[in-house]
């Protein structure tokens, strides 16, 4: 028991220090396009580890915060790619050192690329 | 009616339900297969495949294969978005490249998206028939193939026994 608490405390301190990373992330990288990136993969594990964390200190929660971690992990990216996808159709160039990208309305045939 | 399908989205329900209300008093599962059977009424035919490749068995043990990998990827994604944002040079290399994939069902390929958005340093832009278009943070190849194998090669095999 006394095992499971603290257990649930290191998932919810790591889970708060993931989400600090996150926010780090979005500050200090250059464009929309980064700071998607950052932001979605660290507040997703930090949200899943502080509210698992929080099912094993409080073991009766532990089904209802197994099914939010499940809704979490299947929506958090459906709502990062369609902010990516609708700022990238809305015109906001990607800062690319790379130069690649493949995503251009040019490089695609379909008609409605240029639907904006 | 197919009641396979019909069956699968009741059974499935009401698992959530069990788990939402954690109790097995009678009336409250009662109520639950009461409000599964209405809901899968209505729902069966948008939350359920027709005709998957697999039996029930062989997805569901694909499905445990599956989320291991999936979670070790993710723990790997947030330790190199750290690894990043602490550099204080912020070592990246972005560049928007397309994939294919052989995958055929939309389930299949939301699932792709959604695994390649939560692993290292990939997030999808868009997917287009059988092309995922993916923001990668630090281009490693300009190979196709390479790239493909670094991507998605991880999970297609995975997913295409799943769905």
């Amino acid at each position: 028991m006394i095992l499971l608490t603290t257990l649930g405390y290191i998932m919810i301190i790591l889970g708060s220090l993931f989400l600090l990373l996150g926010a780090l992330g979005i500050v200090r990288m250059p464009d929309l396009y980064n700071r998607i990136q950052a932001g979605t993969k660290a507040t997703t594990l930090g949200a899943l580890s502080s509210i698992i964390g929080v099912g094993l200190v409080n073991p009766n929660w532990f089904f209802k915060t197994l099914i939010i971690a499940i809704f979490i992990v299947l929506t958090n990216p459906i709502g990062s790619h369609s902010i990516a996808r609708s700022s990238y159709k809305s015109g906001l160039k990607p800062e690319l050192q790379s130069e690649i990208d493949e995503y251009k309305p040019e490089n695609i045939q379909d008609e409605r690329s240029d639907l904006r | 009616m197919n009641f396979k399908r019909f069956i699968t989205t009741l059974i499935i329900y009401f698992i959530f339900w069990l788990a939402y209300t954690t109790s097995l008093a009678a009336n409250e599962i009662i109520m639950g297969i009461i409000l599964s059977t209405l809901l899968s009424v209505f729902t069966y035919k948008s939350f359920s495949q027709k005709n998957p490749e697999n039996n029930i068995v062989v997805r569901i043990i694909n499905l445990i294969k599956y989320i291991p990998v999936f979670i070790i990827e993710m723990v790997k994604a947030n330790l190199d978005v750290a690894r990043r944002v602490i550099n204080p040079s912020l070592p990246i290399n972005p560049g928007i490249i397309k994939i294919s994939t052989d995958l055929k069902s939309d389930y299949a390929k939301l699932f792709l998206a959604n695994s390649i958005t939560l692993t290292p340093g990939t997030l999808t832009l868009d997917v287009k028939d059988n092309n995922l278009f993916i923001h990668w943070i630090d281009i490693e190849s300009t190979d196709k193939d390479i790239q493909k194998n670094l991507i998605s090669g991880k999970f297609e095999d995975l997913l295409g026994g799943i769905f």
